[in-house]
């Protein structure tokens, strides 16, 4: 569904990922480790097409992106669920809203599905702050938001930057457990992270890949996880 | 993008934008400030727009007016010796007389011809005892005579008559009406431009502050058009709703200008007649049209530097 083959992205005069190869193919899982600032954001920015490789190539639901117009950009973006690291909602919209914004931007009904929206809003515990707006939520119910966010649409591939962050040790067990039901349907899951338990939790439920970014490379990461 | 792909999008933002879409529109923020400003520069410039309309129609009338008037009549001016002034003139009256596209002639009398004189010489001057020449005043009928025809008999019958079809001066005077009226349609094609440029800049003030909603939105998968429309709708409206109290209240400032007198038709005549106060009402459409394109442009720039 998403393959980078040799990519390399280039900022400011210096490579910041190089030769980067992987495949997310339907019903995978992988996490994405590394220090901070190895370019973990950035890998999953080329993954939705923020960013655009330098070198090498993206195929995004087999076609490569630098062939995309933008009307295809969009309808590929509709197909990625995506948990932004500082989480990116429109601050004038409530809670429930910008959960429902991949529906309202593809012109979906939005009244006709929410009954699902009720159902996940329970699943990630927001319910009680439907309405309210995002400068109002604590940074916990930011994240399970834009996990909600993410899957709302039932995106075949979820890519997420640092999920659990800020959750306790109970939701980020919820949210995972959301993320590996979705996997089991088939959907492909990359998930940035440093949180070494999430990883080790993860992988008594799913068979999951751990890759991890080192020196601009990206490489399996070792037995320890 | 195809031409045929550039017209069906367009045609579908114009749909869009009529249909409305309240999530859409929830989605983009009220603009504030900026959309005030539109409503304000759309209204300002309809209401000049209606002012330079009228003086467009007004110095047309002036210039059709001035060509039809003058056009219908001329003067045959007879200087000779005093002996010779009265057969001269009898001649010229007769040649006038058979001259195929005149329908009167007639001498202007004394009174006549020392009124035209006085703003020059006074009251009391003695046009019976100066040597000044005699006029005889042509109204030509309604298909005109031939001037060069006349003015070839006219010197074979009286020498001394020369005729003046008022050609030289009502040529300038025309000309002037017409570039006023030139003129009038230049300052709304510049208000036209004008109104572009300042709803783009307000589209794109409003652009500028909303880049994270049209970021966010690009990234959950939202199209341009889609985004451009919650725009353009708002704008386009906004344009509209502004240019149409610009043209009331336009319309409304011509009307009480004081009626035209005939000595002073020229400044107090600005206005419409008639089907002409018609002719505002296409003001606020064309506004709206000038406002969609601008803001249409102004969102697909911005857009383009979003990934």
């Amino acid at each position: 569904m998403i393959e980078l083959e040799g990519v390399a992205y280039n900022y400011g005069g210096g490579d910041l990922l190089s030769d980067v190869s992987l495949r997310l193919n339907p019903g995978s899982f992988h996490f994405l480790t590394g220090p901070s600032g190895a370019g973990k954001s950035t890998l999953l920015k080329l993954c939705y097409m923020e960013l655009v490789a330098t070198q090498g190539s993206v195929d995004v639901f087999g076609k490569d992106v630098r062939a995309m117009d933008r009307n295809q950009t969009a309808l590929a973006r509709r197909r990625i669920g995506v948990v932004h690291q500082d989480c990116k909602f429109l601050d004038h919209l409530s809670v429930v809203e910008n959960i429902a914004l991949p529906l309202t931007v593809a012109q979906r009904d939005v009244e006709a599905e929410m009954s699902n929206l009720n159902d996940l809003l329970g699943w990630v515990g927001l319910n009680k702050v439907r309405d309210a707006f995002p400068p109002q939520l604590s940074g916990g119910e930011r994240q399970r938001a834009a996990l909600a966010r993410a899957v709302i649409t039932g995106p075949d591939v979820i890519l997420a930057d640092e999920p659990t962050g800020n959750v306790d040790w109970e939701m980020s067990g919820r949210l995972l457990s959301l993320l590996v039901e979705l996997n089991r349907m088939g959907k492909a899951v990359l998930i940035a992270t440093h949180d070494l338990n999430l990883i080790r939790q993860a992988k008594k439920d799913v068979s999951a890949r751990v890759l991890r970014i080192k020196d601009r490379k990206l490489l399996l990461a070792g037995a320890e996880l | 993008m195809s031409v045929a792909d550039k017209i069906k999008a367009v045609s579908g933002d114009v749909a869009g934008m009529i249909a409305g879409d309240s999530q859409a529109d929830r989605v983009v923020p009220p603009s504030g400030y900026t959309a005030n400003l539109t409503v304000l520069t759309a209204g300002a410039m309809a209401f000049l727009a209606v002012f330079a309309m009228a003086l467009s129609f007004a110095t047309g009338r002036l210039a059709d007016r001035w060509a039809s008037e003058l056009a219908k009549t001329s003067t045959v001016r007879i200087s000779a010796p005093v002996s010779e002034l009265d057969i001269q003139t009898r001649a010229a009256q007769e040649v006038l007389r058979t001259t195929p596209g005149v329908a009167t002639s007639r001498i202007l009398s004394d009174e006549e011809q020392r009124l035209l004189l006085e703003p020059w010489f006074g009251p009391d001057l003695p046009v019976e005892d100066l040597p000044i020449p005699r006029l005889i005043e042509v109204v030509e009928d309604g298909g005109g005579y031939d001037p060069e025809g006349l003015r070839l008999r006219l010197a074979a019958e009286a020498p001394g008559a020369f005729l003046d079809d008022h050609t030289r001066w009502r040529r300038p005077l025309v000309t002037a009406a017409n570039r006023l009226r030139a003129l009038g349609w230049i300052a709304m094609a510049l208000i036209a431009v004008s109104t572009a440029a300042m709803v783009t800049l307000a589209a794109r003030a409003a652009l500028a502050a909303n880049s994270q909603v049209i970021r966010v939105t690009r990234l959950v998968g939202a199209k341009d058009a889609y985004i451009a429309r919650a725009f353009v709708r708002r704008f386009t409206l906004r344009a509209l709703i502004g240019a149409a109290i610009g043209m009331i209240g336009g319309m409304i400032a011509i009307a009480i200008l004081p009626s035209a007198a005939e000595e002073g038709a020229f400044l107090t005549g600005l206005g419409f007649q008639g089907a002409g106060w018609l002719w505002p009402l296409v003001i606020p459409p064309l506004t709206a049209i000038v406002a969609f394109w601008a803001t249409r442009g102004a969102a697909m720039r911005v857009l383009g530097e979003v990934t």
